[in-house]
């Protein structure tokens, strides 16, 4: 019984936490909520529609393709080969320009000189295509020197090259001015509509004369004003411009060198222009027989050949520009459907020829959001892209090479641990990747534990393996390794009694002794508490387990010494034992009172000594003792478009994580709770702990699939693998550092992470920040290195090392971005920004980074301002959707009504799920199953669909899998045959609306299902429930609300999503 | 030769003003060592916290005896870090429960350690500069007395 004194205190208690959170409120600083950024563009984006209506009938070439060839892998090209062609060339324009008798008074002057052409070579080489050419100073614009060049090509006549002369501001927009061979485009907005009126006439006929196999060619001239129609028109002019070179020898035969490069640099530029611009390259479309001649310097060029103008030149130099290029673009708003049918892939890493060999480490472990690294700050500034790592570090794995050494090579200096990215110096020395300081190779390390033979490093394990193991010696050990010590803090409250958890928990738990990790020396302990808090002492000799309950819980103390945690192995009867009794122990008490602080204060003292896991289960508001909350949500607001109380109420949980966190206490939370249970404030035991949080709302024991759902999360969580005492470094090549971690853990110093628990389901982010510039390195390295104690008391260290090429162009970033990689790390910084500041700023944030990132590709791909489409490279083609499901995800919708605690687990998910999770988790995998029952023929994997109600059919199955659910949608026409061999029944009526479980039919259909279901299964930590819902089942809406890209009371469909993004764009 | 109440407050903030010398070299010895990964950020954080509030109330005091003793543009020339501090207060980490305003878990995020580290050498050369320009007061106010 709680003494007068302590009732004085818990006065106290609740007074302050009276107080602190209206403290809180009371700190309005922060800047009142914008209008809803979401409502004004519903209505922009409605008028827009009727807008754009007439372009997007431009737009829909027929037998329009896309480019989707890679590009070869570029070599540098050194400078003095530029400055040869570059020679050659002028050679070339000086006479091409004699036979035009220009009359253009500025036309001597303009004449380059080699050392001109060179600065202006330098001058155009901004922002692009550097890595070609190897020139490093790019100053800003173009200077108007090349006209003389690219002008009589385009425009035969020199009249019309006058004209377009004369202002000096036409010469520089125009296309074909540029003449950088190789080199990409320079933003030039304006001006270009200026220059079409002038050259229309000529090029319309020009194309009659051509008989271009393009139906929309003719009309074009008409449909000027578009920025689209332009692209187009320099389509065709493109083609006609060899016509004012017949001399020049026919492709595509090999050309020799001086006379093709001329041809290129003179006109590659507009070519490129548009392969860039428009994704549906006309030239595409054609039967053209595609050759490939080899061009020296340059690597692989392709070109194209158009067997229906023999007469014409083909634009060799435009094919094979785009090919090399290869950079395909996609414009959104024609492409409504862009989710590809298969996984989404990250962007391939290329690394150049040295490591070409190496294997760099996998997606699934280790991800940077560029797959090229800018060389500088301000070019990254320029891409507007995030800049940052997703790591999942203690993945299951199947195949992880293991090394057991005497000395771990690492680098003297920075630590790094060797990798296969090191430069051998000679057979005895090595050049860390990371630093670049030489280090002496240990005599061991020429020798190959494979092959048992000495001789070479490379063949070594950790030079061929970027993942790998090593089993730390004792230097890497501050104390003897812990044991396993699993405590479990039970809540007996009253709320707990009714949601029935405790036997679930018990029973899984009593299931799982055997297979908790660990070895001999597993320790096991349990805690109970609601009002006071109750210990078992479970000795070896007593006959049954006894309980100790301290009702002093402001100063919880340990009522005995040991025997609290006791051995598995040993006392095992007795843990059964009290397992059994446990649930019926305090069914008859109606305690509602939760004395959550006092009980994790007891399992810190407790488990000091050892450190471990401490897994706590929750059903309700801590109400009493230390760390007592009041609840704050008013259910009223839940729709409401500014959400309070994301923060915590107070730090008692924090600073008890962080004391744990120094004593190697992970404590993991699940949160059974029925009513608001605050785990806003609850969440930083866990956050800072390096815990797990799970939750399950309105669990009931009543309701199967619950009941199934939490018992194969809590088998999961009890069995997977374990890493004790851990410490995670992450390091980065110099010039580069790490920023802002997300995660649960301790940052314990710039680059170090303390985790108490590692756990295989836990993913982690950094945001990386430039320290340096990279101009004189070609690759950059990040090198995470997790040492842990494993189950079985082995330190290990598993190190995962990423190498990626440094860029300095731009268009080569914006091409390498890695769409998910940025979805996850945008989806960490927004919970930053939604707790630092609110919900409305982090809506914005998602949809600010999507208008800046196509303002920067608009700006590198030099696109017109006023361009009709949406034109986003193909490896971001996705980033829209996603960001709109993220908008429409439970952590950052705003209108719709949305209980506080399951925002913030969304958010703690956010933060800390494996991106692979995460993406399922923010946009469901929806696939239409029809084509797994087909009768006849090969089966097919079942296409993925984008979450739209459009795609639903009555006649069709579908499965929406959002990695803890799967949904089986049954259309009510659907094929009698299939259902009765698929579900069993008669017709689609005869499944219930409530329907758990699929039965297992010996039916080709039925076992495909199954099998389907079992892979995607195999991607998850846990098997996911599986609902079966008919289309006319009142349930019907658990499936229906997955579907993101359509519109809903308070949010914009994807194509509206798209409109307003077009608007924004500038 | 009288000893003005001005002479004296500037006695006063001179000897103030090198405990404020010392509570800044402080911060910064501290985020260095941070950042440079000596120490463990909960041991920093707690050393820095109780640290906090005494500065800024010995600056307040400082500013009351000028005020007292008339010498309005000394308090002026403070009056832009009182306001800084009391903003830089109320925007402390939310949910702290102790005093100060440093906060373990955030403090190694590197824009708040190199905003910390900044702010403790900005205040550094304003303590110095004030200790130089409360000598000259000092002195000016003992001759003209």
């Amino acid at each position: 019984m709680p003494s007068s004194n302590s009732d004085q205190t818990l006065l106290n208690n609740n007074n302050n936490s009276n107080l602190k959170p209206l403290g809180i409120q009371k700190r309005p600083m922060y800047p009142q909520q914008t209008p809803m950024p979401m409502a004004q563009p519903m209505m922009n984006a409605t008028q827009q529609l009727t807008q754009i209506q007439p372009n997007q009938q431009l737009n829909s070439f027929p037998g329009v393709q896309q480019n989707i060839q890679q590009q070869p892998q570029l070599q540098q090209h050194p400078k003095e080969n530029l400055q040869h062609e570059n020679f050659s060339q002028q050679q070339q324009l000086s006479s091409s320009m004699k036979n035009l008798t220009l009359n253009n008074s500025n036309f001597p002057l303009q004449m380059p000189s080699s050392k001109s052409d060179q600065n202006l070579l330098n001058n155009n080489n901004n922002n692009s295509n550097g890595f070609t050419l190897g020139i490093q100073k790019r100053p800003m614009y173009p200077q108007q020197t090349p006209l003389p060049i690219a002008q009589p090509m385009m425009n035969p006549t020199p009249t019309q090259f006058q004209q377009q002369l004369q202002p000096n501001q036409q010469i520089n927009s125009f296309p074909g001015v540029q003449q950088q061979p190789l080199l990409q485009q320079q933003p030039r907005e304006n001006l270009q509509h200026e220059n079409f009126p002038q050259q229309q006439p000529q090029m319309s006929a020009s194309m009659k004369n051509l008989t271009l196999n393009n139906s929309v060619v003719p009309n074009l001239p008409l449909q000027m004003p578009s920025s689209k129609s332009d692209q187009n028109l320099l389509n065709n002019n493109n083609n006609v411009k060899p016509l004012g070179m017949q001399k020049r020898p026919m492709y595509p035969q090999q050309i020799p060198m001086p006379m093709a490069q001329p041809m290129m640099n003179a006109t590659q530029q507009p070519t490129q222009f548009q392969q860039q611009l428009q994704p549906n390259q006309q030239f595409n479309s054609f039967p053209g027989v595609q050759q490939n001649i080899q061009q020296q310097p340059r690597g692989n060029l392709q070109y194209q050949n158009f067997p229906q103008q023999p007469q014409q030149q083909p634009n060799v130099v435009h094919q094979g520009f785009n090919q090399i290029w290869g950079r395909e673009t996609i414009d959104l708003m024609q492409n409504r459907h862009i989710l590809p049918q298969t996984k989404v892939t990250p962007p391939p890493i290329k690394l150049n020829h040295q490591f070409h060999e190496a294997t760099n480490c996998s997606s699934d472990i280790f991800r940077c959001t560029l797959t090229k690294i800018p060389e500088s700050n301000s070019l990254l500034q320029k891409s507007r892209l995030p800049l940052g790592i997703l790591i999942h570090p203690y993945r299951d794995l199947s195949n992880l090479p293991v090394i057991s050494c005497s000395t771990i090579v690492r680098c003297r200096v920075c630590r790094t641990y060797i990798n296969p990215f090191v430069f051998f110096v000679d057979s005895k020395k090595w050049k860390c990747n990371l630093c670049y300081r030489i280090n002496e190779l240990p005599e061991e390390f020429q020798y190959d534990p494979v092959s048992k033979t000495y001789g070479d490093p490379t063949r070594r394990p950790e030079i061929r393996s970027s993942t790998i193991e090593f089993i730390a010696p004792s230097e890497y050990m501050l104390r003897p390794p812990q044991p396993a010590v699993y405590l479990f803090v039970l809540d007996v409250s009253s709320l707990a009694q009714q949601s029935g958890y405790l036997d679930v928990v018990c029973q899984t738990i009593q299931e799982q002794l055997d297979n908790l990790p660990g070895d001999a020396r597993t320790q096991v302990g349990f805690i109970a508490f609601n009002s006071a808090v109750h210990f078992y002492n479970i000795a070896e000799n007593f006959n049954q387990p006894h309980e100790i309950t301290v009702l002093e819980v402001d100063d919880v103390f340990l009522p005995c010494p040991d025997n609290l945690l006791v051995n598995l192995k040993e006392c095992r009867e007795l843990i059964n034992d009290l397992l059994q009794q446990l649930p019926k122990r305090f069914a008859n008490e109606h305690d509602n009172q939760s004395a959550l602080g006092a009980a994790l204060q007891a399992a810190f003292k407790l488990m000091s000594p050892t450190g471990g896991r401490v897994s706590v289960f929750q059903t309700c508001l801590p109400n009493y003792g230390p760390g007592a909350l009041q609840s704050r949500e008013d259910p009223n607001n839940r729709s409401s478009k500014d959400v309070q109380h994301l923060g915590p109420a107070t730090d008692f949980y924090k600073r008890l994580a962080l004391d744990c966190s120094g004593q190697q206490i992970a404590v993991d939370l699940f949160l059974l709770n029925s009513q608001y249970s605050d785990l806003s404030t609850l969440s930083g035991i866990s956050k800072f702990s390096g815990g797990a949080i799970h939750h399950f709302p309105l669990f009931n024991i009543n309701k199967p699939q619950q009941v199934t759902e939490f018992q194969r999360a809590l088998t999961r969580y009890l069995t997977r693998k374990i890493g004790f005492e851990s410490v995670m470094r992450v390091r980065c090549t110099r010039g580069l550092s790490i920023h802002t971690f997300h995660g649960n853990f301790f940052v314990r110093s710039t680059d170090l992470l303390s985790l108490p628990n590692v756990n295989p389901d836990a993913g982690f982010a950094m945001q990386i920040t430039y320290e340096e510039s990279l101009a004189d390195v070609k690759t950059v390295c990040f090198q995470a290195a997790l040492l842990y104690t494993s189950s079985k008391a082995e330190r290990r260290i598993r190190v995962h090392t990423l190498c990626l090429p440094v860029t300095e162009s731009l268009t080569e970033v914006m091409h390498s971005a890695d769409q998910q990689c940025i979805i996850g790390l945008l989806a960490k910084m927004a919970v930053d920004r939604s707790l630092s500041s609110n919900i409305s700023d982090a809506r914005d944030v998602f949809i600010n980074a999507t208008v800046d990132v196509f303002s920067a590709f608009k700006i590198a791909q030099n696109l017109p301002s006023g361009a009709s489409g949406l034109i986003a490279p193909q490896n971001l083609a996705l980033f829209p959707l996603y960001i709109l499901a993220l908008l429409k995800q439970m952590a950052f919708r705003t209108g719709t009504s949305t209980r506080l605690d399951d925002r913030v687990f969304a958010m703690c998910q956010m933060k800390s799920l494996p991106l692979d999770q995460l993406i399922r988790y923010i946009y469901p995998d929806f696939y239409l199953l029809d084509p797994l029952f087909t009768e006849e023929g090969d089966k097919v994997d079942p296409p993925r669909l984008q979450l739209s109600a459009e795609r639903l059919d009555s006649r069709s199955i579908f499965l929406l899998d959002n990695g803890v659910n799967i949904y089986i949608y049954v259309g009510s026409n659907t094929n009698p045959s299939v259902i009765k061999n698929v579900f069993g029944k008669n017709s689609v009526n005869e499944i219930p609306d409530v329907c758990y479980s699929l039965p297992n039919l010996e039916t080709p259909s039925s076992e495909s299902l199954q099998e389907f279901i079992n892979t995607l299964n195999e991607e998850k930590p846990y098997n996911a429930t599986i609902q079966i819902i008919r289309d006319t089942s009142p349930c019907r809406n658990l499936f229906v609300q997955h579907f993101v890209d359509d519109r809903n009371e308070n949010s914009l469909s994807y194509y509206e999503f798209l409109q307003h993004l077009r608007t924004q764009v500038k | 030769m009288g000893f003005s109440f001005s002479a004296f407050s500037y006695i006063t903030a001179l000897i103030g003003d090198a405990f404020l010398i010392f509570f800044a070299i402080f911060h910064t010895i501290s985020f260095d060592e941070l950042k440079t990964d000596y120490k463990n950020p909960i041991d920093s954080c707690n050393s820095l916290n109780p640290l906090v509030l005494p500065e800024y109330l010995l600056h307040i005091l400082i500013n009351i005896i000028f005020l007292i003793a008339g010498e309005w543009l000394s308090v002026c020339l403070n009056l832009p870090l009182i306001g800084y501090h009391i903003w830089r207060y109320k925007n402390r980490p939310q949910g702290m429960s102790g005093p100060g305003l440093y906060d373990p878990t955030n403090i190694m995020n590197s824009d708040t350690l190199s905003k910390a580290m900044k702010e403790g050498w900005i205040k550094l050369g304003v303590y110095l500069l004030s200790f130089f320009y409360y000598l000259y007061g000092m002195i000016s106010s003992l001759i003209a007395a």
